[in-house]
């Protein structure tokens, strides 16, 4: 029997710290995307709070109970991260496994708002983006997800194919961020 | 230039894709006519003021949205889903 | 020459420099304007057309003569301004637009030529004759005229880009842009305050006004301080905003290391993009100078230029120093200088009713009628009621009044207004929208004026975002008068010089009226005024009055002037900052990349942001035909395994997915078998072939279907508008799986041998025929298989979650190695397609028709689907179309060429007897013979026809035979096989 081995978006890129700032790969676990069909979606969210304790998000809203997540994820579209989804979603969603099909990262330091703020286009003041609020939104040139995650931490996802540009792009920030606070 | 997606907010342009005309959504019937289809397809106003264009707010949440703006001022009016606007229910 | 005991400079820290190889020494806070000046150093420029030479106009970011590069070899940066340009130890600045050297400039010959050099002289002189253009004006004026050259080299510097949002933002920190921040401040808005200097404050750090009973420069500093201690706000000084865009969108640029040494991972500048609810312009303004004869020699400079060096920078330009101006403000120059114990030679005011504010000597109704002194002024004329005098002076001040900046208003098309009373133009309300101008911008000089004005305008600012201001009260301050008589150009023969940087003079504005071109816009062309880095910032205003006195009109009836962005120069570099090199655009590699590119040593190729193998060398191979030749023969023969994930993959799932395909494709996909596959075709609604791609029913209401790798991306575009626009009664969801999956084609003869080693339950032709799918097991890994092949093969597809994408693709090469075959890339799975007549993007270019590929049997005739209307309009399908054929040479050793074209035998090649032309070609290993898929005329009735292969660009020329496009095993039994 074959014996295949399992290799993650970000293998051998990861972690770097530069300066206060450290980018590290999130393995996340399960993720499923889950777009109800017509009509399903409060069934469908409490299913998902009655199995998994997170109930279907509000556009630009991520929900977190113990070790599940469910990150709004594009028009009438989440994502499941962490259980395996409950089997009865089945009849009230498309349920589509993506656990292979995002790179996951987190980026944490004080300084980490300031990174990203050149990379993406979106209002990232702590008044305007909190803890729990996400957006699908450009990272320089490609289609991301973005959750503040902490005061300064964000969780950041991006086609797994475009791993290593996402570490090129975030580093090259980070290093110029830094380079302002030394200076 | 901002669009108020009616999903995700206020976004920079760059996160929304241009498609034309907000008339590609109102597709006449298959029986309407070569004259009905040679406007659909092909024959669009071109006016300096208000217009109505289709984006997709391709970075985003990609919906598909109908936006009112005018050409000359670049002041927008409305931006609805595709699905809910005048040209759907034509 | 240094003053003491004025300016803001550390006189305790010295820093010396270059200035074209010289050493320099100035104090910490200089720019390089201010450290030349200093070193009684005038001459730092030659002009644009004529080499005439030039020093400092300004003291700011407007100046059109003092342009230098900085720095050498790749990081050189040209036509910098020397008046912002701060020094720092080591830094080396050098003069732009003359040879040999600044001081004696060659082309300065072109000075003694100017009765020839007039505007227009391009546009007539050079018309004639054509080819001389060319060869010889062209350069010539290209080495003649100009500004700092670039080096050639690619940039070694770091760019950055980055974004802010605020509620606030304010533009510009002297008084009125101070007040408006602290005011929005205090209100609780988020307020972000942007000035292009090193130390904000603006014209407060140049005078000598006191505030609050203190210096204003102390009154700024304490209130940057304060408003640099509260949360709402972020200050940011070195920054100008460029720009202003829709919806509250601003330009800035940052200045972040252009005054220090550079320093590793440092970015040189930042581009912001500020998003802002409402926003200040307290701009400020500039002063015009007043055009005489000779008016541009090195020692001439706006008379606040004059009180800007001496108060800032505690230098003078000369040791006699005169005044010339048409207003107030003026005289500030001469009281500042005496106080600072400079000799005073005269306040020249045109105004006969001028008052002295001070014990200095006053020409009222005075001009200064010429200038003399080649490479720095020596001595005016002034002419007044008095008679004629000449004074020795070495510095003159000139003020023509004051130009409100109102660029940032007129950037989205707005006009601004004239207003008699500054002679000047000032904003209209919402040129900008949101945009409130407050200061000196709006035309309020006084210092008091400017505070109060802040605080309005951020009130009316928190009034249109709907906060509530909080009450403050404006400091005390000077609110003396501004009286202007306006005065543009004083009578004269020989040249006054309007626009110094492109050398436009008063002569050339009214030749330009003379020839007619009476528009604004269009004596701007003719005459080059207002172009190049300072945009006419000094000169416009004068410029469009000149243009109105010769044609007879007043100011506001000629026109106004009218500003795009950028307001100052922004590098191209800062602008698409982070794009340089690996971030030009993502890359997107699939999971068995490093296997390829690093393990086997393929060359790869870019398909959209993938990059796919092109081939797999083996040692001993030395061309790519080789290398491609074994790996089709590995397919054709044993087993070939290439990797396919960069095909588009959708899930289309819901009780609707059927009806949705049949909707999307133009044959049937409702009627499909759960664990079949079909070969479907889409097209766009005008009728033509957009995308093709095999769907797979995986379940009841759950379809998987592949799009081409080009097209991914633009047909979930297209799926998504068809489901939320054209369908939205269809109860379906469409989620991309093209990243979930790693998929390999496994082609070949020997493939179902391979796989069988592979799978946990072994597949056969009962379980697992032709166009079929289903869910296998790998080593307990749940995959999906297709048997589907792109090559005419016994051939499957094997698709595993991507984390085992590089272990399934080395178990896969290994044992296809064990069996006699291996891996193939691009170029062999390209010819395995032509062999089979299979189409890509090269056939579906997007102006074919489903009947030209010869699939118009595909579009059914049950249903409706998006464009089939408009394929079967007359034009679209039948015999007088190009139709997809197959070529083959008659002599084998010709070798067909994509983008050729056809032509019947006899026929001139040319436009008119086109019969149509080739799209792809290959060598053949299998049949031994180039093949070629193309479009011909009513191609499939001339099967078997002889037909003329003409390739122009590469010239060859032979005959082909027009075959059926599938090549070999027509009938497909090697697949089913």
């Amino acid at each position: 029997m074959v014996n295949l081995i399992a290799k993650s978006p970000c293998d051998g890129l990861l972690p770097v710290t530069i300066g206060n700032v450290t980018l590290s790969e999130r393995d996340l676990g399960r993720m499923t995307s889950v777009a109800p069909y017509k009509g399903e979606q409060k069934a469908v969210s409490a299913v998902m709070k009655d199995a998994h304790g997170v109930a279907f998000p509000s556009p630009n809203r991520m929900t977190t109970k113990g070790g599940a997540q469910a990150l709004w994820f594009g028009q009438g579209q989440a994502l499941l991260i962490g259980p395996d989804p409950d089997v009865s979603l089945t009849a009230k969603a498309a349920m589509t496994d993506q656990s292979d099909a995002w790179a996951v990262v987190e980026l944490k330091g004080p300084k980490a708002a300031d990174v990203l703020a050149r990379l993406i286009s979106i209002d990232l003041r702590p008044t305007e983006f909190k803890r729990g609020h996400t957006a699908r939104c450009d990272l320089l040139h490609m289609m991301a997800s973005v959750t503040k995650t902490g005061a300064d931490s964000f969780q950041i996802m991006v086609f797994r194919a475009m791993a290593k540009t996402l570490v090129h792009d975030l580093t090259t920030a980070m290093e110029s961020v830094h380079a302002r606070v030394i200076a | 230039m901002r669009i108020n997606c009616p999903i995700c907010g206020e976004r920079d342009r760059r996160e929304f894709y241009y498609v034309g005309a907000a008339q590609n959504v109102a597709r006449p019937a298959p029986d309407a006519g070569a004259d009905v289809w040679n406007d659909y397809l092909h024959n669009r106003e071109n006016p300096a003021g208000r217009t109505r264009d289709l984006w997709q707010h391709e970075s985003g949440c990609a919906a598909w949205l109908v936006v009112t703006r005018d050409t000359n001022t670049h002041e927008i009016f409305s931006v609805e889903l595709a699905s809910k606007s005048e040209e759907a229910t034509r | 020459m240094r003053i003491k005991n004025k300016g803001l400079i550390d006189r305790t820290h010295r820093v010396s420099f270059r200035f074209d190889g010289q050493q320099i020494s100035g104090f910490d806070g200089d720019t390089v304007a201010s450290a030349l000046l200093a070193n009684d150093i005038r001459l730092m420029g030659r002009s644009f057309k004529y080499h005439r030479p030039r020093g400092p106009l300004t003291a700011g970011s407007e100046e059109p003569n003092a342009l230098m590069t900085i720095g050498s070899g790749a990081a050189q940066d040209p036509n910098v301004r020397a008046t912002v340009q701060e020094i720092y130890s080591g830094l080396e600045v050098r003069s732009q637009n003359a040879w040999p050297s600044l001081g004696f400039d060659a082309l300065g010959v072109n000075n003694l030529l100017s009765p020839f050099f007039g505007a227009g002289f391009y546009y007539k002189m050079m018309m004639w004759p054509k080819p001389l253009w060319e060869k010889f004006y062209e350069p010539l004026i290209r080495r003649a005229a100009g500004l700092g050259g670039l080096s050639g080299q690619h940039n070694p510097d770091k760019y950055e880009r980055a974004w802010a949002y605020c509620d606030l933002l304010v533009i510009g920190a002297g008084p009125a842009g101070l007040m408006a921040a602290m005011t929005a401040a205090k209100s609780g808005a988020d307020v972000i305050l942007c000035d292009e200097d090193s130390i904000m404050g603006g014209r407060l750090n140049a005078e000598t006004h006191e505030v609050d009973g203190m210096p204003g420069t102390d009154w700024a500093a304490r209130t940057v301080a304060d408003l640099a201690e509260m949360e709402n706000v972020r200050l940011m000084t070195r920054t100008t905003v460029t720009g202003a865009y829709d919806q509250g969108t601003f330009g800035a640029l940052e200045r972040v290391a252009h005054h220090a040494p550079r320093r590793d991972g440092q970015p040189l500048e930042c581009f912001w993009r500020i998003v802002a609810k409402a926003s200040v312009m307290a701009t400020g303004a500039l002063e015009r100078p007043i055009a005489f004869r000779n008016n541009d020699r090195p020692g001439i400079m706006t008379a606040s230029a004059v009180r800007s060096y001496l108060n800032r920078w505690g230098v003078v330009a000369g040791k006699n120093v005169a005044v010339f101006g048409n207003n107030d403000d003026a005289h500030r120059t001469a009281l500042d200088l005496q106080a600072a114990g400079v000799n005073v030679v005269a306040m020249i005011d045109s105004r006969p009713d001028a008052t002295a504010i001070g014990d200095y000597r006053l020409i009222p109704g005075g001009q200064v009628t010429d200038a003399m002194g080649g490479k720095g002024l020596t001595n005016i004329t002034v002419k007044s009621a008095s008679g004629s005098e000449s004074l020795g002076v070495d510095c003159l001040g000139v003020s023509g009044g004051w130009n409100p900046s109102v660029h940032l208003a007129c950037h989205m098309n707005g006009r601004p207004v004239w207003n008699d009373d500054i002679a000047g133009f000032v904003a209209k309300p919402d040129m900008v929208p949101g945009m409130i101008a407050a200061g000196s911008a709006n035309g309020e000089f006084s210092t008091a004026a400017c505070l109060q004005g802040g605080i309005d305008a951020a009130n009316a600012a928190l009034g249109r975002i709907g906060k509530s201001a909080a009450k403050v009260t404006p400091p005390k301050a000077e609110d003396g008068a501004y009286h202007i008589t306006p005065l543009w150009t004083v009578p004269h023969k020989g040249r006054a010089w309007l626009d110094f940087q492109n050398d436009v003079t008063v002569k050339d504005i009214k030749g330009a009226a003379q020839e007619n071109f009476r528009s604004v816009e269009h004596m701007k062309r003719f005459t080059t005024q207002g172009m190049a880095t300072d945009q006419g910032k000094n000169s416009n205003v004068g410029a469009l009055a000149i243009l109105a006195d010769a044609t007879g009109r007043s100011i506001p009836q000629t026109g106004t002037t009218t500003f795009r962005p950028p307001y100052t120069p922004v590098p191209i570099a800062a602008m698409g900052a982070g794009a340089q090199g690996a971030g030009f655009a993502p890359q997107r590699f699939t999971t068995s990349h490093a296997a390829s590119a690093d393990d086997m040593n393929a060359p790869m190729i870019e398909a959209g942001l993938w990059y796919r193998p092109s081939y797999f060398p083996k040692p001993g191979e030395t061309h790519w035909r080789q290398s491609c030749d074994r790996e089709v023969g590995y397919v054709r023969n044993a087993v070939g395994v290439a990797d396919v994930s960069t095909l588009g993959k959708i899930d289309i799932q819901g009780k609707d997915a059927g009806e949705f395909l049949d909707f999307a494709y133009t044959n049937m996909f409702s009627t499909l078998k759960k664990g079949k596959v079909r070969y479907g075709l889409m097209l766009r609604e005008d009728g033509h072939v957009m995308d093709d791609g095999t769907t797979a029913r995986l379940g009841e209401s759950h379809y998987f279907t592949t799009t081409t790798t080009a097209a991914a991306g633009q047909v979930m575009k297209h799926l998504e508008f068809i489901r939320q626009a054209l369908r939205p009664d269809l109860d379906v969801q469409l989620i991309s799986t093209t990243e979930q999956w790693a998929q390999f084609a496994v082609a070949g003869p020997n493939s179902r041998a391979l796989l069988n080693d592979l799978l946990d339950d072994p597949v056969d032709n009962e379980n697992f025929p032709f166009m079929s799918c289903g869910e296998v097991s790998l080593g307990g890994v749940k995959s999906r298989l297709f048997r589907i092949s792109f090559s005419g093969e016994h051939a499957y597809e094997l698709a595993v979650p991507a984390r085992y994408g590089d272990s399934l693709f080395r178990e896969l090469v290994s044992r296809a190695e064990a069996l006699g075959g291996g891996a193939y890339g691009m170029e062999a799975l390209n010819v395995l397609r032509i062999e089979k007549g299979f189409i890509t993007h090269a056939e579906i270019h997007g102006r074919t028709t489903a009947d030209d590929i010869g699939m118009g049997k595909m579009v059914s005739a049950k249903k409706d689907c998006i464009g089939k209307t408009a394929s079967q309009r007359p034009g679209l399908h039948g015999d007088h179309r190009e139709q997809l054929v197959g070529l083959k040479p008659l002599d084998s050793t010709q070798e067909l060429t994509a983008g050729g074209h056809l032509f019947d035998k006899g026929a001139e090649a040319i436009r008119v007897n086109d019969q149509g032309y080739v799209t792809s070609v290959c060598w053949s290993p299998t049949m031994n013979t180039s093949l070629g898929l193309g479009f011909l005329k009513n191609g499939r009735n001339r099967l078997g026809e002889v037909i003329r292969f003409v390739d122009h660009l590469r010239k060859s020329e032979f005959e082909c035979e027009v075959c059926h496009p599938v090549f070999l095993d027509p009938e497909g039994g090697r697949a089913r096989g």
